[in-house]
């Protein structure tokens, strides 16, 4: 049963990613490209995840028990450190490359193209190579 | 679409061709949706670089990971059968930019703990400053590099 949810819950989030478009890199960077012809689709994507996710994590963190889960894990860390800033800036460079993110690059292996196949081999080797840099 | 190589950058302006707020909107709803599910079914919230990283290092709920990611990928097939054959693509088919940005969009999300999903949609849902923080850097490096690119006649 949980892992049913969860498998529909992957569906239902790749289906989001393909109805917003966030699966074309094109997208993405029209909207990264805010100095010259700005798309501004993907901030609508965010707010409109945002405005639906917010409420119900509140509740369901204030309600623990209609959770499926024993344990509830949610992160304590509440400090801004460098390794938080330095590497969202170097994801950020490699979003802008190439576009993608790690949701829609997953998601859009299904499209079977080349190039995402490549770009999510190599996010993994980086997810790998992570693990032995130091900030 | 020719571009004049000067003026060209320095004039903002929204692409309202390809401007989509409402199918936007409808699948960030539903996005939406999906972590509040994934939430409910695991006590985990959906970061999709955290559960992606998690399926190749950790053998603790591996199968349930694997699982999330192979349901991100029937998503585009449902979208195909259910409501179009088109499923527009397009990316900058530089081997270079795809195979460096495979690997910074790795290891930054790891170093940074989290991606546009994990902070972006769900720690901003929690109010997090930390990924608030986090979700305007990856922002503005991105903005950064999208503009370089653009100006090496690199951009798509």
């Amino acid at each position: 049963m949980r892992n049913f949810l969860v498998l529909m819950s992957g569906s239902i989030f790749g289906l989001g990613l393909t109805i917003s478009s966030m699966t074309n890199p094109k997208k993405v960077i029209g909207f990264l490209d805010i100095f010259s012809n700005w798309d501004p689709s993907l901030a609508f994507v965010m707010g409109g995840a945002i405005i639906i996710t917010s409420p119900i994590l509140y509740l369901l963190t204030k309600n623990k028990k209609i959770i499926l889960s024993d344990k509830i894990y949610l992160p304590t860390n509440t400090k801004i450190e460098k390794n938080l800033i330095i590497g969202s800036l170097i994801f950020g460079v490699g979003w802008g490359l190439a576009g993608l993110c790690p949701g829609p690059a997953i998601s859009s292996l299904a499209l079977v193209e080349a190039s995402t196949i490549i770009f999510t081999i190599f996010m993994f080797i980086g997810f790998y190579i992570s693990k032995f840099l130091k900030f | 679409m020719g571009k004049p190589k000067f003026a060209y950058y320095t004039c903002m302006r929204i692409d309202l061709a390809n401007f989509t707020p409402i199918p936007s909107l409808i699948g960030g709803i539903i996005i939406g949706f999906a972590v509040a599910l994934y939430f409910y079914a695991t006590g985990r919230l959906a970061g999709v670089s955290g559960i992606a990283n998690n399926t190749l290092i950790k053998k603790e709920n591996r199968f349930t990971n694997l699982i999330f990611l192979i349901g991100l990928i029937t998503g585009p097939i449902i979208y195909k059968i259910f409501i179009s054959e088109e499923i527009p693509f397009f990316i900058n088919d530089n081997l270079i930019t795809i195979i460096l940005g495979g690997l910074l969009v790795g290891i930054g999300t790891q170093i940074g703990m989290g991606c546009t999903s994990g902070h972006g949609v769900v720690g901003i849902s929690r109010f997090s400053k930390r990924s608030l923080i986090a979700t305007l850097c990856f922002i503005f490096s991105g903005v950064i590099i999208v503009y370089l690119m653009n100006s090496l006649g690199f951009g798509i």
